[in-house]
This record gives C-alpha cells, sequence and structure tokens, in this order.
C-alpha cells in the first residue's frame, strides 16, 4: 500500500530524517511515537505530500508520487491536531468545499453519509466557530475522509480533546479501521497509540530506532522500551 | 479535479467567507474613505497642484488601501493551518495562488468603484479622458499590484511582523507599476488619449504579466519553506 524508500530530508544544513525505510500493508493500523524534534511530524508531511524530501521515493498503491501526484493525493486524508476548517463556514460548506476540490462525486449524498459517520447529522448548517472542540475534531474526520482516501494520516489528533470527545474520536477511528483504511498515526499517548494499532515505529533523531508488532503489548511495555530507545528524553 | 474548477471553488469559498464577515472589504473601504476625506480636507479643491497630484492621490488611496486587505487575505488560510488543507487538495499549488489573486482582484475592484467617484466628487474634478481607457488603466494597475501583493502576502503572513514586514517588501516591487498607473491616469484625467498614454499602458501590461507567471511560477517553493 505505501513504500517510502531512503526518505531524507534536509532543511538548511540540518539533517531532520535519514534514509527512513517504510512499508505499509493495505488495512494496517501505524503508530508512530518518538520525542520532539524527532522528525516524525516532518516525515509524516512527506508521506502525506505535504512536503517534497531531499532524496527518496515515495510509491503509494503501487503509484510513484512524485510521478502522479493527482492520483496519489486523491487516496491520502489528514487528519491533524488542527482542524484545517473554516470558522466563518457552515459544517455543510466546509465539506463541500473540500468535496469539490477533490472532485468528489455525488457530493451532497457523500457528505450527509459522512456527517452520520462522524455524528454531527444535526449540526449540518452550523458555523464551525460555535461547535466545540470535540465536534470540530470529528468534523475534521469527516473533511478528512470526504473522498474516500484509502491511507489516513493522523497527525497527534488526540491533542486538546477532553475525555469524552477521545471515546468518540476513539470509535470513529476504530470504525474506519474496520473498513479496511491504511492507517499512519503519530501520538505521544501509549495508551490510546496501543489501542488500535497493529504496529509501533519509535523514531528518534530522524532515524527509525524501534520497530515491533502491537500484539499483546502493554502500555508499560511500551514504555520500558520507549525509554530503552531514546534515552528517556520527552 | 479540473484546474479551473478548483481555482473557482476556492474563489467561491473565500467570496462566501468575505460576505459573511465582510472583514476585507469593510477595512479597506473605511481606509479608501478616510484617506479620501483627510486628502480633500488637506488640499483646496480649486488649486492647480491638487490638478495635477489627483492622479497620485487616487493611486496612494488604493495602493494603501489594498495593502490593508492584502494583510487579510492569507488568515484565513493561516488560522486552524487551512493552507494544509488546500495543498492536501491541489496537486498544483498555482490554483491556490490564482484563486486567492482572482478574489483580492475582486475586493480591490469593488473598493475603487465606490471610492473612485467619491474622489472625483470632493476634488470637484471633471473626466476630460475617456471613461472606459480610465477603468482599463485602474484594472491593469491594480492586476499589477494583486498579482505582486498576493504573492508577497503569503510570504509575509506568517511571520510575527507580517503588517509591518508586507509594505516593506511589497513598495520596492510595485514602483514600476505605481509609476506606470499613475502616469497613465494623469494622462486620461487631462483629455489625453491612448496615445497619449500608450507607453504606460505597455509598461503596466508587461509587469502584470511578469508577476502573475512568475508569482505562479515560484507559489509552490513559497509553500514549501
Amino acid at each position: 500500500m505505501l513504500a517510502a524508500q531512503n526518505i531524507t530530508k534536509k532543511i538548511g544544513s540540518k539533517t531532520i530524517l535519514h534514509g527512513i525505510d517504510l512499508h505499509i500493508a493495505e488495512g494496517e493500523f501505524v503508530t508512530v511515537f518518538g520525542p520532539n524534534g524527532a522528525g516524525k511530524s516532518t516525515l509524516l508531511k512527506i508521506l502525506s505530500m505535504l512536503m517534497k524530501p531531499t532524496t527518496g521515493t515515495l510509491i503509494i498503491n503501487g503509484t510513484n508520487a512524485k510521478e502522479e501526484s493527482a492520483k496519489v493525493r486523491n487516496q491520502i486524508g489528514v487528519i491533524s491536531h488542527q482542524t484545517l476548517l473554516y470558522d466563518n463556514l457552515t459544517a455543510f460548506e466546509n465539506l463541500e468545499f473540500y468535496g469539490c476540490m477533490y472532485g468528489v462525486d455525488n457530493l451532497r449524498e457523500r457528505i450527509c453519509d459522512v456527517l452520520v459517520e462522524v455524528g454531527l447529522e444535526f449540526a449540518l448548517n452550523d458555523p464551525v466557530r460555535t461547535f466545540s472542540r470535540g465536534m470540530q475534531q470529528r468534523l475534521a474526520i469527516a473533511r478528512a475522509i470526504i473522498h474516500q482516501p484509502e491511507i489516513l494520516f493522523l497527525d497527534e489528533p488526540y491533542t486538546g480533546l477532553d475525555q469524552q470527545a477521545i471515546e468518540i474520536l476513539n470509535g470513529v477511528l476504530a470504525g474506519l479501521n474496520i473498513k479496511d483504511r491504511t492507517v499512519f498515526m503519530i501520538t505521544h499517548n501509549f495508551e490510546q497509540g496501543l489501542d488500535l494499532s497493529d504496529r509501533v515505529i519509535i523514531v528518534n533523531k530522524g532515524r527509525i530506532a524501534f520497530e515491533g508488532r502491537a500484539d499483546g503489548m502493554s502500555p508499560y511495555d511500551m514504555r520500558d522500551i520507549y525509554i530503552d530507545t531514546v534515552g528517556g528524553r520527552d | 479535479m479540473n484546474y479551473f474548477n478548483q481555482i473557482g471553488t476556492l474563489v467561491r469559498k473565500d467570496l462566501t467567507s468575505e460576505l459573511r464577515t465582510k472583514e476585507m472589504l469593510s477595512s479597506m473601504l473605511i481606509f479608501a474613505l478616510l484617506t479620501t476625506v483627510v486628502f480633500s480636507f488637506a488640499f483646496d479643491p480649486d488649486s492647480d497642484t491638487v490638478k495635477k497630484v489627483f492622479p497620485g492621490i487616487v493611486w496612494v488611496a488604493f495602493v494603501f488601501a489594498g495593502i490593508l486587505g492584502l494583510n487579510r487575505s492569507f488568515l484565513s488560510e493561516k488560522n486552524n493551518d487551512c493552507i494544509l488543507g488546500l495543498m492536501l487538495c491541489t496537486s498544483d499549488r498555482g490554483v491556490i495562488y490564482l484563486g486567492k489573486m482572482i478574489c483580492n482582484l475582486i475586493f480591490m475592484i469593488i473598493m475603487e468603484a465606490i471610492t473612485l467617484p467619491i474622489l472625483f466628487v470632493l476634488f470637484d474634478f471633471r473626466l476630460k479622458g475617456s471613461a472606459l481607457l480610465l477603468a482599463v488603466i485602474v484594472l491593469l494597475g491594480t492586476w499589477g499590484f494583486i498579482a505582486i501583493g498576493t504573492f508577497t502576502s503569503a510570504m509575509a503572513v506568517n511571520t510575527r511582523n507580517s503588517e509591518i514586514l508586507l509594505p516593506i517588501i511589497l513598495f520596492p516591487l510595485i514602483v514600476p507599476i505605481l509609476i506606470a498607473a499613475v502616469q497613465a491616469t494623469g494622462a486620461i484625467l487631462s483629455g489625453g488619449g491612448l496615445a497619449e498614454c500608450s507607453n504606460w499602458l505597455t509598461i503596466l501590461v508587461a509587469f502584470d504579466l511578469i508577476f502573475t507567471v512568475a508569482s505562479w511560477l515560484l507559489f509552490d517553493y513559497l509553500l514549501e519553506v
């Protein structure tokens, strides 16, 4: 589904990522942990085509991202701790805008479907600025899946959410995974990260420092591995 | 999705948002009208000097009000990191530049269409040349200003003092456009025709094209950094 080969990113004289190789299978849920400044977000930006790598190749669904960027972009959705939503527009207008930009067919029908999926059908015509943080994040999920992407990138999606909102978000994310979506998530929270994952990765100093299956791994095991790997930083 | 459909969608989104908040247009209009009123108090409309500097007064009001609008142009994209949302759904980032440029151009033209008649009334100025030619000059001058202004606005929006930085970057770049626009406007206002302002019009068209194409080509790199 996703293959990143020898991904390097240099900004000025600083090397952020050192030749990362990563393969994610179809339907797999991969969670990335790592200290601040380790290069997690840069890696996510490169994989989601928000940033160009200095060197390396990105292949998504057998397509080279550099050569056919338009085709690849339609297969990618991003959920960040920022909502990427326009406060002055309503939920419907936001989804209509992004749907039009992606060229979604039967857009009205699709908007209704995704709003039901994230449980926001009652707030269709309300401006986003009136939404709670949890509602905004659910609408951000609807925005990210409006064009039915096959791969979802989540960049610390739990930031700023209260416990109830976290549970709702987990429910929505679990629902998405069932539908065979490939998910790549960055988080600092071991519990939430392990809960949904098939595989965990620790990125440290621009390199993949640990990679392992999440099955049967407790947050305590993960914490020990994390401290051993990054030296207790963060 | 079709390139032009994406531009249209972006323009429609910005127009809807602006119609709802009126943040950009109202600040531009109020500033332009205040400038106009201050100038009309400061100068005697009957003096010959005012007749000579009138084209300059017109463009001073347009440019300063325009900068106020440009400062707000990318703010909506900065909030909630919406610019990332746009970058995700456009394979050619030139779409974002052209959409924003068209929107800014529409707001500037609305502001100018309201301000220009008021300037004529307050300065008791009678147009001696062709109104159509004046409209063409204003349009070409505004296009060049907005073409480079939209680019520099995107450049300045992520800085701490963007409201100060934008005019500092923008003013040196728009000097040729400003000189050509003021000279061509002066020629038309004093009763000249196409022959009197054709050289200035050529300069305006040349800079409009250079600024638009260069900004469109460089926008991808601008967003990358």
